[in-house]
């Protein structure tokens, strides 16, 4: 059970369990030899009781009671009475190896198929799990059985609920009970239950159940994970919202044929180079949906349908669930000025992962205008390399703020109807922000200023599409900050968390390379995670430099990307790079200064899912001249990260892999390079 | 008690000690003595045990408490020139019980079934489940004659019949509904504190200082607000006197006082499985503990005589020692030790001189010590106070009831399934610390008002009764006018009251001198004092002796296994 301290074994103790060990060993030989010989006589199967009930844990001891089980019940004298007498003996039989050791799986496990069978009497079983959760209130067993049990009988969730408030009263300290209560509440608002139809009525009841736990003991951890919980239950609407698209409603889309563009009529957020004359349409959803296709979102471009535009998820996993989706809309070149309707989810099918249906038709209109190219320009840009230097940037000026954030907020889907229906959740979060800094006040604990830390973080979340400032993002940095500094053991994990903290308050930020698209320059922050990429869909040009991003996950979502640097950061592997292999208008990268190679084993790849694992060998294989070249044998993952890549230039000095000969496996495997670490290539 | 029944003379006739009464301190020192294998003879004039630590039948409760309210008896015969070389001091009984006043509102009920009722002289009293009284009848192994069951909660009142149960415990302070969020933080957090600083963690130390300092200081220190102060003072600490008034505090609490008192209430919480709170009490009520105690004695080859009155004290002539004593039979029994009830007192011959070494003894020993009086009250009714829960104790913190209540009132209810009343009944008992009856009538009489309903008509001594109206009318008023603000008790009908005892009760030390005095029952709610006074007696008396050495341990229940049944 729980917080009694073990004692060394004392010389009787260790002489009785020899003698144990004996005993069962002679048990065991006999045992088998009845198994071996599919012996089932009453003989045999009482001392498969008997080993049992020394060792619980014999699992072949309840397989074989199970044939023996069969064996019984398919005599041809069966009768109901016998039937009834063989399970008694089995129930028998657990109850006993229970009590010898309660967590044995193997008797819980035997229990349920005995049970399955339906000949036994259900109502037992409760009275018996009385006696053992009083004996270990917390045991997970015992509350998987109660579950299964609870179920079998048709007992209601709401006696089970009960259950659960008096064990809580008994002791707090337990996450069994309190986890059990969160399953039970869920599977209520699920049934849409008598009084528990609308969670605003039950969350503020069980947050209110929850501040005993944690204002009477902080340090306990169970009451912590049920607010978790809870929190969750708060700010996650059931239904999925879209967050953020590119392009945004009501704005201007420029489209030239080259770099150097003369749009002043424009916003140069908008203003996008494209060769083929497609542009990527994106859409951000707040959280991960599947069945986004063009039958559930429509995209009109004057009287074309564009009945087959595809839709693809972006996401990290090779699923077909994502938060981010993306297609490829062509302008036909006859038309300079056109308005594109997107509209989403007026047809039913986009489903979030926990089975909720997109409910918020919502409709997106934006102007798209054709800038034909000019041929001469575009071949200065392939001679002239970019470079995401210093003295290459000016800052956006002071006056054009005002216009960059409203250029900004155009990007943000405003959903009204959402806005009443919220209320109770923005009451709900600011009562517990409250109740926070209260105990915050009174004591000074770690867990508590993380929770108030998400707290602020949700409000200001919700409430940014209405309110123009994220409220509270200095006090979340700070608590950041302390947390950093109180618990080292997890810094990285805070560190992560500021970064995007950091992230979503940065805007001033933007600057203009020279004669270029707007770059977006976040160098220089510490930034340890990138987030907040919802709202910079319009990117073209990231700097990235300078920070101590140890992964990119979710960059995939910035679809606009034609110019990314990631210098001087701790990248470790070339499997980081992951999401820029969906990044189709990336020409130029730069991850000089990275740790590249430092590592022989990528174990990023064993941390995070990765479709690395699964899809790379399949891949490889499908590629017979691959297989050919011993230099790209050994240097698959390069070769998998790299050859979708579309790059003009890429500079990767300063990391232990690119060697000479690494070098010269990239120039093969991207044969449309021009420029590697500022070489022109032949 | 007249009818002395014709006893066969006491053989032998010489003992190391005598011990005269049944009472606690009395029959612990009988079996510690008889352990150390002294020779001890123990005599009470009662036909039972206990004395002033008994359980009485209801109608015996009266006549036991009129029987040591007189005043001292004159002495028989003027002291007999005795012919041997012994003079007699005569013993005459101290008045200890005052203010005695018995109602009756329900007499046929109750006369019939009188031997139904176990009722405690001294109550209210509990055990904490780890206090020295536990300890000792472990260690001893006098569990073995009792049985306990768990006394289920604390409350603490208010004057408007409001009882809140006491955040004693994590899980209790969790479950409160009527703490606030900050209090009950604040609450928890001084609770680790202390734990914190009995486990001995270096990083949350006590200092030295605030120890030393009062621990409703220390109190004030921590942030704690006012109500839980009073928790802590009065309910868990069990402080008798209001520790926010100096001027009226005879008994101001230390913080390392204080923390030993939390210390104890915290490791009794759960010490025994089947004990839900902290307290126990004994099935057939508190006198079970004199007569196991006796009966741990017995087995050790202590002789016993009930119902045996001693007239004398027999002392030497020249040199004024003790020497033994003559009982009403008429025979004389010697000793080197005499151990004396506190119902008696030695007085001086009148006439004769007596020897010399004596006259500066005498006047000492017979001194009545002013520590003042409790003021009881035993009360039987029909209902709970509380519905769902029999067995508990409230609390009523200094100017909890009136604003001259300057002592706690502690009040507990016992339920027949403790076997001590009528099936169905409940008994409660209450006390108070008092300088005089007066003052303790009020104070008992507050706490009747605020929770019972008393009938009108009762069948009690008319002269009593009179006085109790009037006493108990000018409380009433006080107490209804204090309590007209507030809502009273949800429209809940108050328990009838069925039959009630009050009475003041004198508060005497023991005293070692030539022979040894025990102390009468204390204000506290448990034993542990009178245990302390009991064990300086007997270290007094035989220094070289062990009180109950460990080898003597002979349980042959072997664990000691004094959990109660429930």
């Amino acid at each position: 059970m729980h917080g009694r301290p073990r004692k060394a074994p004392k010389p009787e103790d260790e002489a009785a369990s020899s003698a144990k060990a004996q005993k069962l060993r002679a048990l065991q030989t006999q045992f088998f030899s009845f198994h071996h010989n599919k012996i089932y006589t009453k003989e045999a199967v009482e001392l498969s009781a008997k080993l049992l009930e020394i060792n619980p844990e014999s699992y072949t001891a309840w397989n074989y009671r199970k044939l023996a089980v069969e064996h019984y019940l398919n005599l041809p004298d069966c009768n109901p009475d016998s039937i009834k007498s063989v399970l008694d003996d089995e129930l028998r039989v657990v109850e006993n190896a229970l009590r010898q050791n309660f967590k044995s799986y193997g008797a819980w496990h035997h229990r349920k198929w005995v049970l399955s069978k339906g000949h036994s009497l259900i109502d037992n079983e409760l009275r018996l799990l009385d006696k053992f959760q009083k004996a270990d209130s917390r045991n997970f067993h015992a509350w998987n059985y109660r579950r299964f049990v609870a179920e079998s009988m048709k007992r209601s969730e709401q006696d089970e609920l009960k259950y659960t408030e008096d064990m809580i009263y008994a002791n707090f300290s337990n996450y069994s009970a309190w986890h059990n209560r969160s399953v039970l509440l869920s599977a209520l608002f699920d049934k849409k239950a008598e009084g528990f139809l609308l969670k605003e009525k039950v969350l503020p009841e069980e947050y209110e159940f929850i501040h005993q736990a944690i204002f009477t003991d902080p340090d306990d951890q169970s009451g912590w994970f049920y607010h978790l919980w809870l929190l969750d239950q708060t700010v996650t609407t059931d239904s999925p919202l879209l967050a953020s698209s590119w392009p945004g409603h009501g704005s201007d889309v420029l489209l030239v044929g080259d770099r150097c563009y003369n749009g002043s009529a424009f916003s140069p957020f908008s203003a996008l180079h494209s060769d083929s004359g497609s542009f990527p349409i994106v859409l951000y959803f707040n959280q991960p949906v599947r069945g986004v296709n063009s039958s559930t979102v429509t995209v009109e471009c004057g009287f074309n349908k564009n009945e087959d535009l595809l839709w693809k998820p972006l996401s990290a996993s090779n699923s077909q669930t994502a938060r981010v989706w993306v297609a490829h809309l062509k302008v036909s070149s006859s038309d300079l000025h056109s308005t594109v309707e997107v509209s989403v989810g007026h047809t039913k099918g986009i489903i979030s992962t926990r089975g909720f249906e997109y409910s918020h038709p919502s409709m997106l209109s934006f102007k798209v205008h054709v800038q034909p190219m000019e041929r001469d320009s575009s071949q200065v840009s392939v001679a002239e390399s970019i470079s995401l230097r210093e003295e290459n940037f000016k800052v956006y000026g002071k006056q054009s703020e005002e216009s960059i954030i409203d250029s900004f907020d155009q990007l943000i889907i405003k959903n009204g109807h959402e806005t009443t229906a919220s209320n109770w959740r923005f009451e709900a979060l600011a009562k517990e922000i409250e109740c926070f800094r209260e105990l915050l006040s009174l004591v000074d604990c770690k867990i508590g200023k993380l929770t108030l830390a998400r707290l602020l973080k949700a409000y200001d979340a919700m409430s940014y599409p209405f309110a123009n400032k994220l409220v509270h993002s200095e006090e979340v940095l700070e608590l950041y900050s302390d947390l950093m500094k109180l618990d080292r053991t997890h810094y990285q994990f805070y560190k992560d968390e500021r970064s995007i903290v950091l992230l979503q308050k940065y805007k001033d930020s933007v600057s203009s390379a020279i004669c270029g698209p707007i770059c977006l320059r976040l160098n220089n922050l510490s930034l340890s995670r990138m987030g907040a990429f919802e709202k910079l869909l319009w990117v073209q040009m990231l700097d990235l430099s300078h920070n101590e991003l140890q992964s990119i996950e979710g960059l995939e979502a910035m679809q606009l990307l034609s110019c990314l640097s990631l210098r001087n950061n701790k990248l470790r592997s070339l499997t980081a790079l992951e999401p820029l292999r969906k990044l189709k208008l990336l020409r130029i990268l730069d991850i000089s200064y990275n740790q590249i190679g430092d590592h022989s084993i990528d174990t990023t790849r064993y941390v995070c899912s990765s479709p690395l694992s699964h899809s790379v060998g399949s891949e490889l294989n499908r590629d017979e001249t691959v297989t050919s070249d011993v230099a790209l044998i050994n240097n698959w993952e390069a070769f998998y990260i790299f050859k979708d890549f579309n790059l003009n230039q890429l500079d990767i000095v300063g990391n232990t892999i690119a060697d000479e000969k690494f070098k010269s496996v990239l120039v093969k495997i991207m044969p449309k390079l021009k420029q590697l670490d500022g070489k022109l290539l032949d | 008690m007249d009818d002395i029944p014709p006893y066969p003379p006491i053989d032998p006739t010489t003992f190391d000690l005598i011990v005269i009464g049944t009472g606690l301190p009395e029959s612990i020192i009988a079996a510690a003595s008889s352990t150390a294998s002294k020779s001890v003879l123990h005599l009470d004039p009662n036909p039972f045990y206990g004395s002033h630590f008994s359980s009485l039948p209801l109608a015996d409760l009266p006549s036991f408490l009129s029987s040591h309210s007189t005043s001292p008896s004159p002495p028989r015969s003027p002291s007999s020139d005795d012919p041997n070389e012994f003079s007699l001091l005569e013993f005459a009984t101290r008045p200890l019980y005052s203010s005695i006043d018995i109602s009756t509102f329900s007499p046929n009920l109750l006369d019939q079934h009188s031997r139904k009722f176990n009722l405690d002289v001294a109550g209210p009293r509990v055990f904490f489940c780890a206090d020295k009284s536990i300890e000792l009848l472990l260690r001893t192994g006098t569990n073995q004659y009792m049985e306990f069951k768990s006394v289920d909660a604390t409350f603490v009142g208010d004057n408007k019949g409001n009882l809140w149960s006491v955040p004693d415990s994590r899980a209790a302070i969790f479950k409160d509904k009527s703490l606030g969020l900050v209090e009950k933080n604040k609450l928890m957090r001084f609770f680790k504190l202390v734990q914190g600083h009995l486990a001995g963690e270096q990083d949350i130390k006590i200092s030295e200082e605030d120890l030393q300092s009062p621990f409703v200081d220390f109190l004030n220190k921590m942030g704690l607000p006012p109500k839980i102060k009073s928790f802590i003072l009065y309910a868990i600490a069990m402080a008798d006197y209001d520790q926010e008034d100096t001027g009226v505090c005879r008994d101001l609490l230390k913080t390392k006082d204080g923390i030993d008192q939390l210390a104890l209430y915290n490791a009794s919480i759960g010490r025994f499985q089947n004990a839900s709170g902290a307290f126990l009490y004994p099935i057939y009520g508190q006198g079970e503990l004199s007569q196991a105690f006796c009966r741990r004695a017995a087995v050790k080859g202590c002789l016993y005589v009930l119902r045996m009155l001693v007239t004398a004290l027999l002392v030497d002539k020249d040199t004024g020692c003790y020497k033994g004593v003559r009982l009403a039979s008429g025979q004389d029994i010697f000793s080197q030790k005499l151990i004396l009830d506190p119902t008696f007192k030695v007085t001086l011959p009148s006439g004769s001189s007596p020897p010399l070494p004596l006259k500066e003894k005498l006047p000492f020993f017979s001194l009545k010590d002013d520590k003042g009086k409790i003021a009881r009250g035993i009360c039987i009714t029909k209902t709970s106070l509380k519905p769902d829960i029999s067995n508990f104790l409230v609390v009523y913190p200094p100017r909890s009831l009136f604003p001259e209540q300057v002592t706690s009132i502690r009040l507990l209810q016992i339920a027949s399934n403790l076997a001590v009343c009528l099936p169905g009944m409940f008994v409660l008992y209450i006390s108070a610390l008092c300088n005089d009856d007066d003052q303790g009538k009020k104070l008992i009489h507050a706490v009747m008002n605020t929770l019972l309903t008393v009938p009108l008509d009762s069948e009690s001594n008319a002269a009593v009764q009179s006085e109790t109206a009037e006493n108990g009318s000018a409380v009433q008023d006080e107490t209804s006018e204090s309590s007209s603000g507030g809502p009273s008790d949800s429209g809940e009908e108050k328990p009838t009251l069925l039959w009630s005892a009050l009475y003041s009760q004198e508060l005497t030390l023991g005293q070692v001198d030539f022979i040894c005095s025990t102390p009468m029952p204390d204000g506290k709610l448990n034993y542990n004092d009178l245990i302390d006074t009991t064990f300086k007696i007997f270290q007094e008396i035989y220094p070289g002796e062990e009180f109950f050495p460990e080898t003597s341990l002979e349980n042959p229940e072997g664990d000691g296994d004094a959990s109660p049944e429930t």
